[in-house]
């Protein structure tokens, strides 16, 4: 790991070639890393350097390119591992997506450990990865599908949480642990320590909170944490699902194929150890390289300074976007962080998103992969801003500004 | 500092869009269909009444953006005297504009302010959600329940 730098936003912008790119002429001011972050420098240079000079299919070769881009890969592995501060690097399952994650966990300890009769439990606001398979578990394995309410200001209802664990049927708690609609941060830790109560696991979804805080699943006592690589400077095409390890054994595999098993016969064929046991086909090699690179990135400028520079912009856009006339901020939770979503009277969020970009400046407009988060809330679509670490003041004041002329636009 | 997007947003997509002429549900109608692009929340409710086999009246209850507010307003004017027939092969023209960025076709002069989508590949659909709607209205079998329409 490289030693924890100063955090000089300038020369962080410079870690990413795409932020000096002109759109139509215009500065980009990217406010939509919530949706997928970009790339700096290191990340890519992984990865190019691998396919250059250092690539073969991993876990299975003899080659000496095998066996060094099998260290390289499984670099990723630990480099997730302590990013989380697993106990065990064999409780980072490496999946494709963190949507897969959800599907996995879905299946494996949904089908394979959950009983017919018992229940999940989501929240409100939950984005479509961490309610979908839940449906499908419920469809096919009579598993029944709660969901806890949220309030008004947009923090999840812990009486209301409670409320659907008292009679003990409650298998699992799966919830947003940064929500990518309102920016609320959830009490992850007394959410785990009442579902433990109950009798409840509790899996997380943190491919939000992942990338702005500094995530403890020891401390927090999680049973399940899946993010996803793309929001957190790394590539697509792989997410990260940590897991008690325990869980993991119990747990009858996912997808079946190579490298997920130990002997294969006819007649029947025999689990590879945890994690392989859950990592079906040739992994996202490249990605992995890729994603190590990331984290060691976020980890050298480390989350202290991350946090200090995400929250004076979060203070800042709060500040500037409420005193828009006929600007709301949706969510008022009091622990919150860079994803701010709102709505400009007169103005619908898909006009407001054009507008914005006609000035270089990204945003998301639409229901954010929550659309029961949206009817809770009475809206059809808002649109997004988010932040990520090379976000600065200036784009924040860009976007304020040019809000305001947009509110003249179609007054 | 917009007035480049004026392709986009004509006076008469910003007047229509903020205040239809015909946004709302007939009292009395014999076709009516949702189009509903969820990626995007534009929702559109079209209904139509039809007399000596040509559409009499057209209205409309929609949520959504400037340019699918002010196309289904644009619809309900460029429909009223066509026969089923004609209004969905209007229809058809007025996707093929939406994609292309014009059309020579006097019959879709009226409707001209809405190409300017095709240059905004991610607001065509806009556009055309009152088109998809009044489409399923018009081919679904009477009493029939049909899905939703959609020009995602």
């Amino acid at each position: 790991m490289n030693a924890i730098r100063p955090f000089d936003i300038e020369a962080i912008r410079a870690d990413f070639p795409i932020l000096g790119e002109k759109i139509r002429g215009k500065d980009l001011v990217f406010l939509d890393s919530g949706a997928s972050a970009q790339k700096p420098r290191v990340v890519m240079e992984a990865m190019l350097h691998a396919m250059q000079h250092q690539y073969a299919n991993v876990h299975r070769g003899l080659h000496w390119m095998s066996e060094r881009t099998t260290e390289a890969y499984e670099a990723a592995r630990d480099a997730a591992a302590r990013l989380m501060n697993a106990a065990d690097r064999r409780e980072i399952v490496i999946t494709h997506s963190s949507t897969e994650a959800f599907n996995l966990v879905a299946h494996s300890f949904g089908r394979g450990v959950l009983k017919p009769g018992q229940a999940v439990v989501i929240s409100q606001m939950e984005h479509h990865a961490n309610l979908v398979p839940w449906q499908m578990l419920r469809d096919a394995h009579g598993i029944e599908l709660r969901v806890a309410p949220i309030t008004d200001a947009g923090e999840l209802d812990m009486a209301g949480l409670e409320a659907l664990l008292t009679d003990g049927k409650v298998g699992l708690v799966s919830i947003t642990h940064m929500s990518n609609v309102l920016g609320t941060y959830t009490q992850a830790e007394r959410i785990v320590q009442l579902a433990h109560a109950y009798g409840a696991k509790v899996m997380l979804d943190g491919s939000q909170a992942i990338v702005h805080r500094r995530v403890d699943v020891q401390a927090l006592d999680v049973d399940f944490y899946a993010w996803t690589g793309h929001k957190l400077y790394g590539p697509t095409g792989i997410g990260i699902l940590y897991a008690k390890r325990e869980l993991l054994e119990a747990m009858p595999p996912f997808m079946g194929g190579g490298d997920m098993i130990s002997s294969v016969s006819f007649e029947r064929s025999r689990w590879a150890e945890v994690p392989h046991k859950f990592e079906a086909g040739t992994p996202a090699i490249l990605e992995g390289i890729g994603l190590r690179a990331a984290i060691e990135y976020v980890e050298a400028i480390g989350f202290d300074a991350i946090g200090a520079h995400e929250a004076s912009l979060t203070e800042h856009a709060l500040s500037r976007l409420s005193a828009i006339e006929g600007l709301t901020v949706i969510g008022r939770a009091q622990d919150r962080g860079g994803v701010i979503s709102f709505t400009l009277a007169g103005a619908h969020a898909h006009d407001v998103a054009t507008l914005l970009d006609r000035q270089g400046i990204a945003v998301r407009a639409g229901h954010h992969c929550a659309e029961p988060l949206m009817r809770r809330l009475g809206l059809d679509s808002t649109a997004r801003a988010t932040f990520g670490l090379y976000t600065t003041h200036a784009e924040i004041d860009a976007l304020a500004d040019t809000l305001d002329r947009i509110r003249g636009f179609f007054a | 500092m917009f007035e480049d997007l004026r392709d986009l947003y004509q006076d008469v997509i910003l007047d229509r869009g903020r205040t239809p002429r015909h946004g709302q549900r007939l009292a009395v109608f014999d076709a009516d269909a949702k189009g509903d692009n969820p990626m995007c929340g534009d929702r559109v409710h079209v209904f139509a009444r039809h007399t000596d086999g040509r559409i009499a009246e057209l209205g409309f209850a929609a949520r959504g953006c400037a340019v699918s507010i002010a196309s289904a307003d644009l619809l309900a004017e460029a429909v009223i005297g066509l026969t089923d027939a004609e209004a969905l092969a209007m229809g058809e023209a007025f996707g093929a504009m939406a994609k292309q960025g014009g059309s020579d076709d006097p019959s879709l002069a009226a409707l001209q302010p809405l190409s300017g989508v095709a240059a905004y590949p991610s607001r065509i659909k806009c556009a055309t959600l009152p088109w998809a709607a009044l489409r399923a209205a018009l081919t679904k079998a009477p009493g029939m329940e049909e899905g939703v329409a959609s020009s995602e």
